[in-house]
């Protein structure tokens, strides 16, 4: 037992030492492989781009995003009186109106992914973990759920709480962590057989310290996978949503509400629909790009 | 006599399976049946069979990470097959284990040091932080790996050093009996015997016992003071290693050890083998009587009617054999 007990002062030191020492993580290889990514690389800089440009908006342009000037209404882009994307039907600029749009929509994404995201994971992660009966009632909520259709379920939010920004997080979120809950539960179940959570029960280690510190890093890949191919759909439900009317409501916009603006004017005058568009479409491919990135990244073999 | 540690007695582990069928009734999955046997202070046991035998949930269920069926397992006194979780947690230190899978049973995601210090949060919580980076990187010493490793991942390991991180996990709260469920199958021959001697001296250096679970018999009689063979769930010899060895009673464990090979050429080619004709049977439905008779070359008639009891064959009251027409 001798050996056990020695703290000498050499080992002393080579415990300083070893602390200096670090091994390369998974996420390490990770990141190192998502930057060897080009097309995930450029549309991460393509996308901070857009957020930079979303987030200054007001500093780059003369014009207030509700600023209504009826002498310049419906003009094309125009370089000589900073409409760089022309004006709409009430005489706001464009160029501001598509980056407050952005902000919006870039919101919505992310706290509606992130509502979705905490909720999923915790009842994905519980239902896998415990199984049984205690799963088995917990998925079967998740199906009930899922039967409601979407827009049935929002239009009867809207009508009993009226229209308002937060229900929008609210209502997409509370549909997106359903197909979240599914994946977490999946991927906790097949972790949950695997040897070192038996390790960890011979051990002692209580059911939430295992889920804490052995199931959920573990979960971490696939969620932020899931997440990253999660935010362009919560952006496309929100503009679907703001396209019907039932979104974000004037003079506040979104790229949704821009498009469906746009799309009414298509033929007198097209930039209405084609800046805010392209926009939102090279914002999704981005973010399309980033999670197959991450994808190949997290887990090289599932390629 | 020494210490008795772990005493199991008629210990049965059986899955519900669902049966084809709408109203099919679940059946039972026999994995285990009956099977008794005791742990001395100090000693190894060596637990033989193939795979399907049932080995790997009698370590489970020892350790409770799946629940006898019936049977008692008692650890110094205590019946802990019905203990609840919370009851058990004190105890669980006392018993450890080593996995087959040297990376498998590592969390992917930890570093090493956190791995080896896992167990020792949770059997010592009053320790400092920095008297578990001391006593974590003592046990890395003492399993023959760098101090240094501690912030390394298990994925920049080969699969030996993996296992001496798993031995160290299994070691640092200074357990008293470690199982080792086909600790060195998934390894290289050289490798195995590097972990079996570092086992070995662990062993001697903390005073622990061993229950060292294999398929392959060459491996067990190398380290095992006593052995048990094991059949489909159920206990055909049991008894001191070089006896099993040197004299076995039972047809099985006859046909186990004319399987492996000797390193003599000249001998393995004169040598008679006993092979074992078709599979194991499955423990859903096992044979009648002896659970052996469908492959044994001496089965007659009783051996379908009665279940041979596991009784001292031979002069050895130590050395135990379910069979009817034993070779002694
Ligand atoms: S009891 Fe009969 S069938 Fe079983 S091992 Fe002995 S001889 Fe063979």
């Amino acid at each position: 037992m001798s050996t056990l007990e020695t703290p000498g002062g050499g080992r002393g030191r080579l415990i300083e030492e070893a602390a200096r020492v670090r091994g390369r993580s998974l996420w390490d290889d990770a990141r190192a492989r998502l930057l060897a990514n080009k097309a995930a690389l450029s549309s991460l800089i393509v996308l901070g781009i857009i957020a930079i440009l979303a987030l200054f908006a007001p500093l780059l342009s003369p014009y207030g995003y509700d600023e209504v000037m009826f002498d310049r209404i419906t003009i094309p882009p125009d370089f000589s009186r900073a409409h760089w994307f022309g004006t709409d039907g009430l005489g706001r600029d464009l160029f501001v109106r598509t980056l407050h749009g952005a902000r919006v929509s870039l919101a919505v994404g992310v706290v509606a992914t992130l509502v979705s995201l905490v909720i999923g994971v915790a009842y994905g992660a519980t239902a896998g973990f415990i199984g049984g009966r205690v799963d088995e009632l917990m998925m079967r909520v998740v199906d009930v759920l899922y039967a409601l259709p979407f827009i049935f379920f929002v239009i009867i939010l809207v009508v009993i709480f009226g229209k308002n920004f937060i229900l929008l997080f609210v209502a997409i979120g509370a549909v997106e962590w359903l197909t979240m809950a599914r994946i977490v539960r999946g991927q906790t179940i097949s972790l949950k057989e695997r040897e070192f959570i038996e390790a960890a029960r011979a051990s002692g280690v209580g059911t939430f310290a295992i889920i804490r510190t052995h199931i959920l890093p573990n979960l971490l890949g696939p969620v932020v996978v899931y997440v990253t191919l999660t935010i362009p759909q919560v952006i496309l439900a929100e503009s679907f949503l703001s396209f019907l009317g039932l979104g974000i409501q004037e003079p506040l916009t979104s790229w949704g509400v821009l498009i469906s603006e746009g799309a009414i004017n298509m033929e007198t005058a097209p930039w209405m629909l084609a800046f805010p568009a392209a926009f939102m479409a090279i914002t999704l491919f981005c973010f399309n790009f980033i999670g197959d990135g991450l994808r190949d990244a997290i887990d090289p073999k599932t390629r | 006599m020494r210490e008795t540690l772990l005493e199991v007695s008629d210990l049965r582990v059986h899955f519900p399976v669902r049966g084809q069928g709408l109203f099919a009734r679940p059946r039972p999955l026999r994995a285990v049946d009956g099977v008794s046997f005791t742990v001395h202070a100090g000693e190894t046991l060596g637990i033989v069979g193939e795979s399907g035998s049932g080995k790997s949930t009698i370590a489970r269920a020892i350790l409770r990470l799946n629940t006898p069926t019936g049977g008692r397992v008692v650890w110094l006194g205590t019946d802990i097959a019905r203990l609840s979780e919370h009851a058990l947690r004190p105890l669980r230190r006392d018993l450890q284990i080593i996995f087959q899978d040297p990376l498998a049973s590592l969390d992917p995601r930890m570093t090493v040091g956190d791995i080896v210090a896992e167990p020792l949060t949770v059997a010592e919580p009053e320790l400092t932080r920095e008297a578990r980076r001391e006593r974590v990187a003592a046990m890395l010493d003492l399993v023959g790996l760098s101090p240094q490793m501690v912030n390394r991942y298990p994925h920049e390991f080969s699969g030996g050093q993996c296992q001496r991180i798993g031995i160290a996990r299994a070691m640092v709260v200074r357990p008293r009996l470690v199982l080792c469920d086909e600790a060195v199958s998934s390894l290289d021959v050289s490798i195995q015997a590097q972990i079996i001697n570092l086992l070995k001296r662990l062993q001697r250096e903390m005073g622990l016992s061993l229950i060292f679970i294999s398929h392959d018999l060459s491996v067990v009689r190398h380290i095992s003071d006593r052995i048990l063979v094991l059949y489909l769930g159920r206990v055909m010899e049991l008894g001191p290693a070089e006896r099993v060895i040197g004299l076995a009673h039972h047809p099985y464990t006859a046909a186990l050890i004319s399987a492996v090979p000797v390193p003599d050429p000249a001998v393995e080619r004169g040598r008679p083998r006993l092979l074992l004709e078709g599979e194991i049977p499955s423990p859903l439905d096992p044979p009648s009587g002896c659970v052996f008779r469908t492959r044994c070359p001496k089965a007659q008639a009783r051996c379908a009617a009665e279940v041979p009891a596991l009784v001292p064959r031979g002069t050895d009251e130590a050395h135990l054999a379910a069979c009817h027409f034993p070779n002694i």
